[in-house]
């Protein structure tokens, strides 16, 4: 196939997985890796590589407008981000030791843990204003949201435990070349005690600075094809921020099942091809 | 803690994010559009590693060979530059605030994200050099493999 054509698909792709990625919550990353792997035969390192500038582009993109409205909690987040780029860094020495195949397999079982998840309804109702830890008193991590009648104050609790968590995160991120979003927002939203709302635009907010640490490794070790990022990029962009538009009035939970068996399918798919080393 | 300051410094990393994104993609539609206009016809093969030199230094050099494939680099560039801006922004924000705790804290990322930047050394002198010459051969092959009918 010729660039001029392969590139079109690869554009092709990468909007519908931006758009599923946003629609799912599993973010374009999650979904343009495998896209890329199954569909079109790319290295899983330049898929990767691909896939964290797309996360970078996504997360920034959005974040600037959550930031603006007063959702993300900035301080939280920074001190959050010193535990996703260090497993980042982690994650991303950990790629160069390990075979794409292995890589293929815990990437499959990431998605099928995924498509599980998806299913679980969004915790809903009111957020119990919780009494913060004294480690987040020290830190000032606790926060305002905008609420309907001002803003409504919050605190944080079990820091070690989310820092922990966000460890993982990171980790994840370098090695599969993800955002690891629905990871952070657990972090926050079970164990932090953060609002959700709060929990996701931190969570976005901190995307960009975890990819960007494994992107700097992915580019020194020559693992970004930039004839392969260009499409990849331009096209998961549109795709999650059109994605973003449709997901308030996209609520049916057959849709959600009809993502969740296509996620499954993909993780399923990924861990064959790890195993009978066919990637 | 002045919570106006808060709002002030979150309205300021709203547009840093802002303007990366949008100069990144500028760049990296303008950079493909350029670069498949002139070499649109190639059969790239990215199911293996290797047409890819490491680092930055390799990243010019395919960027002197192929203009568009150069303004799309640049924009990559800009594009992980963009969250390390911010980050390096909210250290002179906090500093201006004299909220040391979070000085260090945004340090620390900051020095992390330079530490990626720069593993590319390690790895390199991990991958044994008749590889990187390889690849260069490889690339130097596509390139006139481009130029071609």
């Amino acid at each position: 196939m010729t660039l001029l054509s392969l590139s079109l698909l690869v554009w092709l792709g990468s909007l519908l997985a931006g758009l599923v990625g946003a629609l799912t919550g599993l973010g374009g990353g999650v979904v343009v890796v495998p896209l890329l792997a199954l569909a079109f035969h790319v290295n899983l390192r330049y898929a990767a590589g691909a896939s964290l500038l797309s996360v970078i582009a996504t997360s920034s993109g959005a974040a600037a407008a959550y930031v603006r409205e007063g959702w993300s909690n900035v301080r939280l987040g920074m001190l959050l981000e010193v535990a996703t780029t260090l497993g980042a860094l982690a994650g991303a020495s950990t790629a160069a030791l390990v075979p794409t195949t292995a890589v293929a397999v815990i990437f499959g079982a990431l998605l099928l843990l995924a498509a599980a998840g998806s299913l679980r309804r969004p915790p809903e109702g009111p957020d119990v204003a919780a009494p913060p830890d004294r480690l987040a008193g020290v830190l000032r991590l606790g926060g305002t949201y905008p609420g309907p009648a001002g803003p409504v104050a919050y605190g944080v609790r079990r820091v070690p435990g989310g820092f922990a968590l966000m460890l993982l995160a990171g980790w994840l991120s370098g090695l599969l070349g993800v955002g690891s979003g629905a990871l952070k927002v657990t972090a926050m939203d079970d164990v932090m005690r953060v609002p959700f709302k709060v929990s996701t635009t931190t969570s976005n907010f901190m995307i960009g600075v975890t990819a960007a640490a494994s992107a700097g490794v992915y580019l020194a070790r020559g693992w970004v094809e930039p004839r392969l990022a260009a499409p990849v990029v331009l096209g998961v962009l549109p795709g999650a921020l059109l994605g973003a538009r449709l997901l308030p009035r996209m609520r049916s939970r057959t849709l959600r099942a009809v993502f969740a068996v296509a996620v499954a399918v993909l993780g399923g798919e990924m861990i064959l091809r790890g195993f009978t080393g066919r990637l | 803690m002045d919570p106006r300051g808060d709002d002030r410094m979150e309205r300021l990393i709203g547009g840093i994010l802002r303007v990366g994104v949008v100069a990144a993609t500028g760049l990296v539609l303008c950079g493909e559009a350029l670069h498949l206009a002139r070499h649109g016809g190639v059969r790239p093969d990215f199911g293996s590693l290797g047409t890819n030199l490491p680092g930055l230094a390799g990243m010019a050099r395919l960027a002197l060979e192929f203009p568009g494939r150069g303004l799309v680099e640049l924009g990559l560039l800009v594009l992980v530059a963009t969250p390390v801006a911010r980050v390096a922004f909210s250290v002179l924000a906090f500093a201006a605030r004299r909220d040391w705790t979070y000085v260090v804290v945004t340090v620390l990322v900051l020095a992390l994200l330079g530490l990626g930047l720069a593993s590319g050394g390690e790895a390199r002198t991990a991958q044994p050099t008749s590889a990187a010459a390889m690849s260069a051969r490889t690339s130097s092959r596509n390139a006139a493999a481009s130029r071609g009918p």
